[in-house]
């Protein structure tokens, strides 16, 4: 229910700045996805906009109000740790209704808002357990329903699955995709380092790295136009082939490697550039058709539904090629393969995109 | 469990069992077994099965009339079962308190934090008989620094003998123990609390909990398994006090022990049988509080 507007937000422990002044606009009912390597100051800054940490500077506005110096109880938010945080003492009923009682609630005006999060998140037959008699999964949703009956402004998540094991970290990701959707009101942002997370749980990704917004977009426009290196390569698994590039004399890039220069149209300078493409752009030309790259294969992986190829084309990494199943690959034979050239992005020395003009 | 595995591990533990059985078991059906005699500390050779004659005896005159006789009717005894009592009672309770706070202190992040628990750790470090000693001093009526701070803050209009006045005895005991133990509390509790996740105290800090309530709610439940250990080991101890009471106040009814009761007759008033009658009860009377302790606080030993 909130519009949060982060304004050059900075924060220090000690004398080691750790964000370096923040600008941001979350709009109300929208869920945003903090996504990063580790250290790169998402959970940071989560915690600052919980109110947990303390902002050295810059200001943090919720509905155009200033929550800088507001607690966290005040900023009308609630959180889901990683680690769950329940209190271990209480049951779930009670972790649910503890800070609610505190604050005041009614006895019935609690018990109805615990027994709807409840029937939401199917916790109604385990409501007397204690947390370590729950499985982890229990656990998260147990966490989330604490959170729920809050009724919170602005909802936040802290790597709320990265305890969890692959199946069911499948099936929350749907479940916290069904509760964003029910939860029209409430703006919710997500730190997760898990790109697969934040493509499909995000309206709109923030890509940060080393305290600093790298960029913020959809995750399709994030997909398909990275402004740097470093978010092509972060989103999208495998990550995409960066091949290093030089601009021949009719303003044509060659990569390193390449069957053939490639005309991109857009006006270059520099010599140190990189070409990128997704493995899963990149496709076997045609017999008599050009290619963009031709190479040897020194590796297949099978991962069932695809292959990916690792191709030689005489640069330190080998090019990844993602290939169906059906496709005849095999290892220490050539490959010739190309990509449509929308599908290709060039890079310049400074890591930012070059686009076609 | 297959049955040579079985004979291994007793092969393993025997050699601990039967440590345990010289070092303790002998030792303590031996003291049993003197309770039962009227042995002397002379003649402990010569002991004759006298049966319960130490605990309770009638003792005629030659009249028809008589009396009782015996530990179980010995006000000495029982004055000093009284005292072991309410020591162990102010001390473990005091020490809890004042090192639940110390504890919480030391719990927060501060510069020099690692120094202070060094520091405070101190009081516990010094060897009993010294810290006595040094007590006795401090407090004695004519040269203690304790009368002399009193006299000139004005708090004191005449020099107490603190150790020695039955009023003063039985605290000047109890402070010096307080004094000396806090700091062992402390520590436990401190292992306590550090096993408490810092992620709940942030949950709570999102719940919009105060931070009293997070310490009645949230800490000290989670922190009372450790508290609960810790009274008990610190129970045990003050049960058994003996050295400093022996120090600062000896031949004192107000501050005579069960441990004290027991030395004096044991060595001192060469009752020996007497004495190991005493310490039979004594070990009965600290088991009874012990096991009564840990059903009540329902602990789990395992």
């Amino acid at each position: 229910m909130a519009q949060l507007t982060l304004k050059n937000i900075r924060k220090s422990f000690g004398k080691a700045e750790v964000i370096h002044g923040i600008d941001l606009e979350i709009t109300k009912g929208e869920l945003v996805v903090f996504v990063g390597p580790s250290g790169c100051g998402k959970s940071t800054l989560l915690r600052l906009i919980a109110g947990l940490e303390e902002i050295t500077a810059g200001e943090m506005l919720f509905d155009g109000r200033s929550v800088n110096n507001l607690p966290p109880k005040e900023r009308g938010i609630a959180m889901v740790f990683q680690s769950y945080a329940l209190y271990p003492h209480m049951s779930v009923f009670d972790n649910m209704a503890f800070g609610l009682k505190l604050a005041g609630s009614g006895r019935e005006a609690v018990r109805e808002r615990i027994m709807e999060a409840a029937r939401l998140l199917e916790l109604e037959s385990m409501l007397d357990r204690k947390p370590r008699e729950l499985s982890g999964g229990q656990r998260q949703r147990v966490a989330i329903g604490r959170a729920i009956v809050r009724n919170p402004r602005v909802f936040l998540f802290d790597e709320p699955l990265s305890n969890l094991d692959a199946a069911l970290r499948g099936q929350m990701r749907v479940e916290i995709a069904k509760l964003h959707e029910r939860m029209t009101d409430t703006t919710m942002i997500y730190v997760t380092h898990d790109q697969v997370e934040a493509m499909t749980l995000a309206d709109r990704i923030v890509v940060l790295r080393d305290g600093q917004v790298e960029q913020v977009g959809t995750p399709m426009e994030l997909y398909l136009r990275p402004a740097t290196r470093f978010v092509a390569e972060f989103i999208g698994s495998p990550a995409m082939n960066i091949v290093p590039a030089t601009v021949t004399d009719e303003g044509k890039v060659l990569p390193r490697g390449a069957a053939a220069p490639v005309a991109l149209g857009a006006s270059l300078n520099g010599t140190s550039l990189g070409l990128g493409v997704r493995p899963e752009d990149l496709t076997i030309a045609q017999d008599g058709a050009p290619s963009l790259f031709e190479g040897r294969i020194t590796l297949v992986e099978h991962l069932g539904e695809t292959q990916l190829v690792h191709l030689d084309v005489g640069n330190d990494a080998p090019l990844i090629v993602k290939l169906p199943r059906t496709a005849a690959a095999e290892r220490g034979h050539m490959l010739r393969v190309s990509a449509p050239r929308e599908t290709l992005h060039l890079f310049d020395d400074t890591g930012r995109a070059v686009r076609a003009a | 469990m297959g049955a040579s595995r079985r004979r291994a591990a007793l092969l393993f533990l025997a050699p601990m069992l039967l440590t345990l059985a010289l070092v303790a078991g002998w030792p303590l059906a031996r003291t049993i077994w003197f309770g039962f005699t009227d042995a002397s500390l002379t003649d402990l050779d010569g002991a004759a099965w006298i049966g319960l004659g130490n605990y309770l005896d009638w003792l005629p005159y030659g009249d028809g009339s008589g009396e009782w006789i015996g530990l179980l009717v010995d006000r000495q005894w029982w004055r000093a079962v009284w005292n072991t009592l309410v020591f162990t009672f102010v001390t473990v309770s005091v020490e809890t308190a004042l090192g639940l706070a110390i504890a919480l202190v030391l719990n927060a992040d501060f510069p020099m934090r690692g120094v202070v628990r060094a520091a405070v750790l101190v009081p516990w470090a010094i060897p009993t008989v010294v810290s006595a000693k040094m007590w006795a001093w401090m407090l004695n009526d004519q040269f203690g620094i304790i009368n002399d701070l009193g006299m000139k803050l004005g708090l004191l209009s005449a020099p107490v003998a603190w150790v020695a006045s039955p009023d003063t005895a039985m605290v000047a005991v109890m402070l010096v123990d307080i004094w000396k133990s806090t700091p062992f509390m402390a520590l436990l509790i401190l292992a306590g609390l550090q096993m408490i996740p810092r992620d709940i105290y942030e949950a709570a800090r999102i719940d919009g909990v105060n931070p009293i309530m997070t310490f009645w709610r949230v800490t000290l439940p989670l922190a009372a398994p450790a508290i609960l250990v810790a009274v008990i080991f610190r129970a045990l101890d003050a049960l058994r006090v003996f050295d400093i009471v022996y120090v600062l106040t000896p031949n004192n009814s107000e501050t005579r022990t069960m441990s004290v009761f027991v030395q004096e007759n044991l060595f001192q008033f060469d009752q020996f049988s007497y004495g190991s009658a005493a310490s039979t009860l004594l070990f009965l009377v600290i088991a009874m509080i012990t096991l009564a302790y840990i059903r009540a606080a329902r602990l789990n030993l395992d």
